[in-house]
């Protein structure tokens, strides 16, 4: 216990770690203020505009194809280049599209989750590297151990403060998250469309959201403990996003492969956080009388996801508990 | 007297991907409670390795060794509470502050807090406690991690090279904290290259060479069964020094040359000296045997002494104690 507050300490009283969580917060404010004023509230008043709009693209959309009309059927001029012609309709122009922006919360809010769990999980990922990578090149692990000769208990229990403030951290974030986007939603928008089913998935995107944070943070610390440095692990994701962004989204589309995006990191990430993703291959046909041309398609789903996290979590995590057991500290 | 510290057969080889070395093979020994012990041997030799060992961070091939009664590393946790330890000047986050440092370490090993403060000013440090470490002199942080070891009052000190980068008062402040400490029951293991320093403040020694033990007890036997067998040997003035200077090395004395003076490491009889001299009408002012002191022992024992227009590697020390002297 007293060297699990030791390490809750260590980690908050690094000004690293308070640094980055202070620009984490300044980037979710600036979010929050930017959808705060691109989206408004809509009211009879815009409706009538929208409509007053709309009306009028259509009069001068049609006012445009009866000139059009007029001069390709007049004498000397080629009578062919009228058939193409298309004669506008009033469905053409809808009334809803001339809408101004509006934060409806069922329909926006999810992505704005999303863009919370992303950005908590990227610090997560930053921080948990660097505070096992900055013990560990310091000489701080050893001296650390001359005390506690425990290996193993004293590497999780760091992880256990990592993971432990995190899920606090996470929590918090998203509870004042949720506060902030709801009066944004009643100030600019509306919250009208929630009922109890569509706040319990909220909340549960939300969780998700925390494991994603927590997978992250033990992916960072994981990898920093098994290189013995934060430049370790910040170097074999910046070599894995650039091998899988580029490298093997290229070679696979070179090569023609089904579903190359399958093999995309943020694709699984969108298939956990938004419960699943469609893949289509529009190169297959499957021919139906009714709908003609159907892409070939894989779902992607979240416990899909959920079981390839789980897997990296444990792979990572288990990998670096070995070497810490077994390793010559020196 | 009951021994602390004990080692037996110790063995470890590092292994890379250059290949394995042996850096401590069958080495040994023994530290009795309440005393100041000096572990020495030539760089390279494993000292380090061998402290290491004891405290857990490294696993070795082989051996026995047991701290204040309880086999390590088996039972390492039980006794760690009562081991103090720095490991070749420890290095520590630089962006804490000492304060900060010692306060963690303390609340990880469940020590009072009153201890920071208290070695705190013990070292010298109390008005720079809450600098950051990072803007610490190389002595500072020497002694940063002395107090880092004494934090937990422990029964055994173990210290590493402590001295390094210390001033000359830090150093001489350091000898008289080892022996208060010593005074108040605690046993000290330490290892130097300064080895006046180890002279006076060490009650035994232990020295180490290529892995082995070559030498061990209190510093007065040690010296004793090595009695420097090297005297001293003036010529008259204006006398080539050179020319006597081969000669005996021609007939295989060890000569260190000196400003107006030479020295025979391995006279067993002087006479010989004379006699070989005097065959060639050279007549020497002055004969006296040397005082064998710790570093002369420790170099002749490691076989480090440094022999003129060659360039000694780090690895060439002696493997086991040179027999014999020369002339008897
Ligand atoms: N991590 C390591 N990997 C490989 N070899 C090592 C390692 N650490 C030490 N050695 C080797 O083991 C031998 C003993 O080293 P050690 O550090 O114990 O020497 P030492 O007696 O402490 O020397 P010094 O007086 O210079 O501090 C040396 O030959 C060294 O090169
Ligand atoms: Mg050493």
């Amino acid at each position: 216990m007293s060297l699990y507050t030791a390490e809750t300490k260590r980690l908050t009283k690094r000004r690293f770690t308070r640094l980055f969580l202070l620009g984490t917060t300044l980037i979710l404010l600036a979010i929050a203020a930017g959808m705060f004023f691109t989206n408004e509230k809509v009211g009879p008043s815009q409706i009538a505009s929208a409509q007053a709009q709309a009306q009028q693209d259509f009069q001068r959309a049609t006012e445009q194809y009866q000139r059009d009309q007029a001069a390709c059927q007049a004498p000397g001029a080629n009578p062919a280049s009228c058939e193409g012609m298309y004669q506008p309709t009033q469905d053409d122009f809808q009334a809803q599209w001339y809408m101004p922006p509006t934060f409806d919360f069922r329909e926006n809010f999810p992505d704005m989750v999303t863009t919370l769990a992303a950005l908590l999980a990227l610090v997560a990922f930053i921080v948990g590297a660097s505070f096992v990578g900055a013990e560990w090149s310091s000489g701080g692990m050893m001296n650390l151990l001359l005390w506690r000769p425990q290996r193993l208990q004293v590497l999780g229990t760091k992880l256990l403060a990592l993971l432990v403030l995190f899920t606090v951290l996470t929590v918090v974030y998203s509870a004042i998250w949720t506060g902030i986007f709801v009066g944004i939603a009643e100030a600019r928008g509306t919250t009208d469309s929630m009922t109890s089913g569509a706040w319990q998935s909220i909340a549960l995107m939300e969780l998700r959201g925390l494991a994603l944070v927590l997978v992250a943070a033990a992916i960072g610390f994981g990898l920093a403990s098994l290189g013995r440095h934060t430049a370790m692990a910040l170097g074999v994701t910046i070599g894995a996003v650039i091998v899988f962004q580029f490298g093997l989204g290229t070679v696979l589309s070179l090569a023609k492969v089904k579903f190359a995006e399958a093999y995309l990191i943020p694709v699984w990430m969108i298939a956990w956080m938004d419960k699943e993703i469609k893949l289509e291959d529009y190169n297959s046909c499957n021919y139906s009388s009714a709908g003609g041309c159907q892409p070939d398609s894989l779902t992607l789903t979240w416990p899909m996801a959920g079981g390839l996290l789980a897997g990296i979590f444990v792979l990572i995590v288990g990998a670096s508990m070995w070497a810490m057991r077994s390793r010559d500290i020196t | 007297m009951t021994a602390v510290l004990e080692i037996a057969g110790l063995q470890k080889t590092y292994r890379s991907r250059k290949g394995v070395r042996r850096a401590l093979d069958g080495f040994d020994m023994v530290v009795e409670a309440g005393q100041v012990h000096g572990f020495l041997g030539p760089n390279g030799s494993g000292k380090t390795t061998t402290l290491r060992t004891l405290l857990g961070l490294i696993t070795p091939n082989g051996g026995r060794m047991a701290i204040l009664g309880r086999e390590v590393p088996a039972h390492l946790s039980e006794v760690a509470g009562q081991v103090g330890a720095i490991v070749e000047s420890p290095q520590f986050f630089g962006n804490f502050t000492a304060q900060d440092t010692l306060s963690l370490l303390a609340e990880a090993g469940d020590v009072r807090k009153e201890r920071v403060t208290a070695v705190l000013e013990l070292v010298g440090l109390r008005d720079r406690a809450k600098d950051r470490v990072k803007t610490y002199s190389l002595g500072m942080k020497q002694r940063l991690a002395v107090a880092s070891a004494l934090l937990k009052e422990p029964k055994l000190l173990i210290l590493d090279e402590p001295a390094n980068g210390l001033d000359p008062g830090g150093i001489r402040e350091m000898r008289s904290l080892m022996r208060n400490l010593a005074e108040s029951g605690m046993t000290v293991v330490l290892s130097s290259h300064i080895l006046g320093e180890i002279q006076l403040i060490c009650d035994s020694v232990t020295i180490i060479s290529a892995g082995r033990r070559v030498a061990a007890g209190s510093v007065a036997d040690v010296l004793a069964s090595h009695t420097s067998s090297g005297v001293k040997v003036r010529l008259e003035p204006g006398v080539d020094m050179r020319g006597a200077v081969e000669l005996l090395r021609a007939n295989g004395a060890q000569v260190t040359v000196e400003h107006d003076h030479f020295t025979v490491g391995n006279a067993g009889n002087p006479a010989q000296i004379t006699r070989i001299l005097a065959e060639r009408e050279i007549y020497v002012s002055e004969l006296t045997p040397t005082a064998a002191d710790l570093e002369s022992v420790f170099l002749q024992l490691t076989g480090t002494a440094p022999v003129e227009g060659r360039n000694r590697q780090v690895d060439q020390s002696a493997v086991a104690a040179p027999t014999g002297g020369w002339g008897q």
